[in-house]
């Protein structure tokens, strides 16, 4: 299952510079996985304890992960995942 | 580097502060080559006179609209409501990447080119607004903003 990956911010500096890659995945865990392989040090940024970090934000299409079905969030052809760090303060 | 901004963005920051006070407000200030374009506002989701956290539907919506214009992401302004317009500890440690597990102090600045504004409502008759960089090392440096 290829789909489409954009990121945004520094992160896209951990892809290559790229602002989007194709990745493989039936499901957003497998998409992270396969992404983690081409690019090692990506997962870390984005997970803490087996978890979405908390001040990470991955939607599917324009579906927040955390109310869809998280790590386990299914993939199909074409989806569109966008992984961007939240804007947060205090 | 200095910060140039329409005079009524600085307005519309205060207005904003203005309207959610007590709680912070927030938002994002688009930029096509350094140049500021449009001023967004965001749904801050802590509703909360101490933190904020942009709401993530919010911020996809705004990054979309960026990305279909070809805009960058030039400044992100939030509110304080009761202390001065200077970055926070917890400002200064959310802008970074968590730590990479087995590398302590390997974290990296999620925006690394961006501009942080407060504006702070300390004084409520006499807003402040200031805009900062924080830097790789955590160090926050001032920049001045020239109102046009």
């Amino acid at each position: 299952m290829a789909v489409e990956v954009r990121v945004t911010a520094n992160l896209q500096k951990l892809i290559g510079g790229q602002r989007s890659l194709r990745a493989e995945g039936a499901t957003v865990r497998e998409l992270l996985d396969n992404i983690e392989s081409q690019h090692p040090g990506f997962q870390n940024t984005v997970m803490t304890d087996g978890q979405i970090h908390r001040f990470v934000n991955i939607y599917l299409n324009d579906e927040d992960i955390r109310f869809l079905g998280q790590l386990d969030t299914p993939l199909k052809e074409g989806d569109v995942v966008s992984v961007l760090p939240a804007l947060a303060g205090g | 580097m200095t910060l140039a901004l329409p005079q009524h963005y600085l307005d519309q920051m205060v207005a904003h502060a203005r309207e959610e006070a007590p709680n912070e407000c927030c938002g994002i200030i688009a930029g096509k080559d350094g140049r500021a374009v449009k001023l967004f506002r965001a749904v801050n989701a802590e509703a909360s006179p101490f933190r904020y956290s942009v709401e993530p539907k919010d911020q996809l919506r705004i990054l979309h609209e960026c990305q279909n214009h070809g805009w960058d992401h030039l400044a992100f302004y939030h509110s304080h409501t009761a202390s001065q317009a200077y970055p926070s500890p917890t400002d200064i440690r959310l802008a970074f990447t968590p730590e990479v597990p087995g590398k302590p102090g390997e974290r990296m600045l999620w925006w690394p080119d961006a501009y942080w504004i407060i504006v702070s409502l300390e004084d409520a008759d006499n807003p402040v607004v200031r805009a900062f960089r924080i830097l790789p090392d955590g160090a926050v440096s001032e920049e001045e903003i020239r109102a046009e």
